[in-house]
């Protein structure tokens, strides 16, 4: 039995019929074919998969594809406007907050959702809010510097 | 002609050039590669940690929708094991072999016994991935489940339960470093000695990409491409083709695109890469799988697993008269690539440390058990040795009543530069080891906090401080050297620079790239030395197909030696050049020098031509040398003559709830010599990341098997607890520079330097913190605040 599933990703509406049990995750991955997002666990832990739905931050491993059904999404290819990176990911290349870049695309987005609830962060509420998204390579010290890098920049554009 | 001279881009803190890519979700991963035609694998695997196999049904499996075929270990022959690539045998003259290694078989489907949960047993093609997995669950494998052994410190008692016919007793082998007799003397003469136990634990690499592969055959051409998540592709088809399937390498083409992080676990040749290139031969058709998270835990190669009874001598005055250590090492079901190598040579060598020590004895017995093979991650060898080291050192400082700075300092070997011979084997490049001690204490205000320490104790609080000093070997490493050793690989390294005829330049680097940036810091090197603009060098690496050959990246080995092979290269094209040039300037050869991006006469800057003009010449050889070819491109091979020997001092202050037992990291300072950097952004980027996996295997990692069962308990990142953002602090670092004379830009190597220090030093912190309740060692890792709790239980049991 397969269902239909519409939603709105990066801006294209995209529409396909799906077995109720594919995760939102190989949906994107597998079937759209946006492979930026990326799947590192099988437990909902690493948050390598992190993506806007609606404009709140979700692993999309936690969801079926039918369950995101006419939502709205955005993945890390859709995070730059018009060629010009998100001050996340340029604070990210700037700061050096990644090594191999596995987790970077959830990294990216789980900090776009917490620049939204905290514009200024502390160094302790950037911690506390990567909880659920895990780096093996960097230790985490240049991910906060890119975070507060993307801080700054931001609130100057605001 | 003017001259722009450029800004020299070694030493540079410049931006990563391939992060683009990733930071916009653009990277290519093993996984997101799709082939026309593909199928899925979806592995069997032993839910049992040992059991003998009586039957396989697979009829259910193949009635299943969607499925292609269903394979087993019965239908794979003609394949042959997985082999070991490091010997330790008497007759191969391998020193310090007490009992010859058992090379016991791994076949890549097991078809008479799995020896540990997780073990593949048969292997299933569909459609799509979720019939595959579907029809897993449809393989009926009638089991005999048989008595286990996982602990390290049992599988070779009397009684266990036997893993291999080969290994008799589950003994892999015995090995012995350093001087039996002068350590028994030593330790006759020693005024003060302490005996420890110190269990090292094992771990999972976890890098955040799990394995995957594809495996696609060419009817047509006859070539075999295997895309593969691999930290040195060659070595992977070299091992595939020449021991495993017996296919020509030279129709074997392995690609290791973007690859998410190894930490040693994707050096190996694993069974999967195996059983899916030989199906794609079979089905003729391309074949996927990537492991889940959960199959990355039960088969990624662990690390460490080791039980150390470790005893130290110290003379009245605090000095070092002996070290004696007996190891067992834990090898896991079967013997992976290299894993001999690890408990052994690059454990028992560097046992030396720092120190001026009188004398060193070290045993080591491997031994197999029904869990997952262990291999090398990050360090591999060289953070146990440490390990052991730092803490029976500071165990011997508090068994004195000495500081534990002022017994290091007491201890340091003095300054050199050349070599150094330890008790060990290895001889050390060059070393200042008091230097990057001084400068961490004074970072850290020593003083200042031991009189705050006081303060704090006086107030109930625990705080506690705790040092590591460490050495390394890597740059791995001399071919000669580690052939003698029981290698079955050079370790050299290659590079071939090709200039274009419009003057840019590509690089093709035998060295893999899996986190390290090396597209940025060797297209630094490429344009510091050819001076010019780094937009011009193009880095190639991950292709056995476009690249001549290489050994890859492991052991702190790709800037120092695939770094020298591409500056060899480049010292190459500079002397073709310089024909060129003294051809189109009607000059002699030696009266060129190559200075600010051109070839000009000595010292007449006005007579020259730039290197662009060099190499058009070179393709359009029209006004050209005689005798000379055309074209501009070299290979070299570079075999470096030692290894190089980083160190470095690390010191962590930490506080212990004394409620909980849980541990609050408060500071953490390090101070390393790798030797001249290339990138100091990149570098300290990859101490951070070594400090927090040493950190993690402090206070939070491990792998645990059930002992009844057998069961991987740890199987999941519910389970293991990798380090998170909030339990870690902003790291304070730094460096002392002392140039390794080995090669010829000085460098030593920087990959593993903080995963070897952090775990002593965190845990020394923690015992620090504990000593005013009586606490002076815990035994086993992680400190977790159960475990940390427990320990103060105990001491005030004791009072």
């Amino acid at each position: 039995m397969k269902l239909p599933v519409k939603m709105t990703i990066n801006g294209q509406k995209v529409s396909h019929e799906v077995e109720p049990r594919l995760l939102l995750v190989h949906y994107i991955r597998e079937v759209v074919g946006l492979t930026g997002t990326h799947v590192g666990c099988d437990t909902s832990q690493c948050g390598a998969c992190t993506i806007l739905i609606d404009g709140q931050a979700v692993k999309a491993c936690t969801l079926f594809a039918v369950q995101a059904d006419g939502a709205t999404i955005t993945t890390i290819e859709g995070l730059a406007k018009n060629g010009e990176l998100h001050p996340i990911q340029q604070g990210f290349w700037e700061k050096h907050g990644l090594q191999c870049g596995f987790c970077t695309p959830g990294m990216i987005l789980a900090a776009y959702q917490m620049l939204e609830r905290y514009p200024k962060p502390t160094e302790d509420q950037i911690r506390h809010q990567l909880e659920g998204n895990l780096c093996r390579c960097t230790g985490y010290h240049n991910i906060v510097k890119a975070i507060q890098w993307a801080a700054e920049h931001m609130a100057g554009k605001k | 002609m003017a001259t722009v001279v450029q800004e020299r881009l070694f030493g540079k803190a410049i931006k990563r050039r391939e992060d683009p890519r990733f930071i916009t979700g653009r990277g290519q991963y093993v996984d997101d590669v799709k082939l026309p035609g593909m199928t899925y694998a979806a592995f069997v695997r032993s839910p049992h940690a040992h059991a003998r196999i009586r039957r396989i049904d697979t009829s259910g499996a193949l009635k299943h929708p969607g499925v292609v075929a269903v394979f087993t270990g019965k239908d794979m022959a003609g394949v042959n094991s997985l082999p070991c690539g490091w010997d330790l045998r008497k007759e191969k003259n391998i020193p310090g072999v007490v009992q010859d290694l058992a090379m016991v078989p791994h076949m890549p489907l097991t078809a008479d016994v799995a020896r540990h949960v997780g073990d593949p047993v048969a292997v299933v093609i569909a459609e799509s991935q979720a019939a595959a997995v579907d029809a897993v669950d449809r393989v009926k494998v009638d089991w005999e489940p048989l008595p286990s052994v996982t602990v390290t410190d049992r599988a070779a008692r009397s009684g266990a339960p036997q893993i291999h016919t080969g290994a008799p007793g589950n003994v892999a082998f015995k090995w012995e470093i350093g001087d039996r007799s002068a350590t028994d003397a030593a330790f006759k003469g020693a005024a003060t000695t302490v005996k420890k136990r110190i269990l090292n634990q094992r771990l999972v690499a976890n890098a955040m990409e799990p394995r995957a592969c594809i495996a696609r055959f060419d009817t047509a051409t006859g070539e075999l491409t295997l895309w593969v998540t691999s930290q040195n592709p060659h070595v992977h088809r070299l091992l595939m083709c020449a021991f495993v399937l017996g296919i020509p390498e030279h129709k074997v083409r392995v690609i290791a695109p973007d690859v998410g992080g190894g930490f040693g676990s994707k050096i190996f040749l694993y069974n999967e890469e195996v059983v899916c290139s030989w199906v794609a031969r079979q089905l003729k058709r391309p074949v996927r799988w990537t492991a889940t998270r959960r199959e990355a835990y039960l088969t990624d190669a662990h690390g460490r697993d080791h039980v150390t009874d470790a005893e130290l001598a110290l003379g009245r005055d605090g000095k070092i008269l002996g070290l004696r250590v007996k190891t067992t090492a834990n090898l896991g079901a079967y013997l992976s690539t290299f894993a001999p190598a690890i408990p052994t040579f690059l454990y028992g060598t560097l046992l030396n440390g720092v120190y001026t020590i009188g004398a060193i004895h070290c045993e080591v017995t491997g031994v197999f058990t029904n869990t997952t093979a262990v291999d090398a991650y990050r360090g591999a060898g060289r953070p146990e040795a440490c390990y052991v080291l730092e803490r029976i050192v500071e165990a011997g400082a508090r068994a004195l009543g000495m500081d534990v700075a002022e017994l290091r300092k007491k201890n340091f070997i003095p300054k050199f530069s050349g070599a150094f011979q330890t008790l060990v084997a290895v001889s050390y490049d060059s070393g200042d080891y008091a230097a990057a001690f001084d400068r961490l204490l004074q970072m850290l205000n020593y003083r200042k906090f031991r009189a705050e320490q006081e303060a704090a104790r006086k107030q109930g609080r625990l705080l506690g401080i705790g040092f590591s000093t460490y050495i390394e070997a890597c740059s791995i490493a001399p071919s000669k050297l580690v052939g003698a050793l029981g290698a079955g690989a050079g370790l050299y390294e290659s590079a071939k620079v090709r200039v274009h005829p419009t003057g840019g330049v590509t690089v093709y680097t035998g060295s893999h790239s899996h986190g390290q940036g090396h597209e940025t810091t060797f297209a630094q090197l490429v344009a510091d030395e050819l001076q010019i603009p780094i937009e011009q060098v193009e880095i190639v690496h991950g292709d056995t197909g476009a690249i001549p050959f290489g050994m890859g990246t492991y052991g702190s080995r790709s800037a120092s030696v695939g770094g020298t092979a591409i500056l060899m290269s480049l010292n190459k094209i500079k002397e073709k050049g310089k024909r060129i040039a003294a051809h189109l300037l009607e000059a002699s050869a030696n009266d060129i020098e190559y200075v600010n991006g051109q070839f000009q006469v000595k010292g007449v800057p006005s007579k020259a031509v730039p290197f662009g003009a060099v190499s058009l010449t070179a393709y359009v050889p029209h006004k050209y040398p005689d005798n000379l070819e055309p074209g501009l491109e070299e290979t070299s091979f570079y075999d470096p003559s030692n290894f190089c020997f980083p160190f470095g001092a690390h010191a962590c202050v930490v506080e212990v709830d004394r409620d909980t037992g849980a541990v609050q990291i408060q500071r953490y300072l390090a101070v390393d010599d790798v030797g001249k950097v290339i990138n100091p952004m990149i570098v300290d980027g990859m101490v951070h990341g070594g400090i927090a996996q040493g950190v993690g295997q402090a206070l939070c990692e491990g792998a645990v098997y059930d002992e009844g069962s057998g069961q991987l308990v740890t199987g999941s990142m519910m389970d293991y607890a990798l380090p998170k953002a909030d339990m870690l602090p902003l790291y304070e670092t730094d460096r002392t520079v002392t140039p390794t004379p080995v090669n010829p830009m000085g460098i030593k190597g920087a990959g593993e330097t903080g995963t070897i220090a952090a775990t002593p030093t965190v845990v020394n912190a923690v015992i620090d913190a504990l000593a005013p309740l009586g606490v002076d060692h815990i035994e086993a890792m992680p400190l977790t605040s159960e475990r940390v709790w427990k320990a103060i239980q105990a001491a005030k049991a004791k009072r």
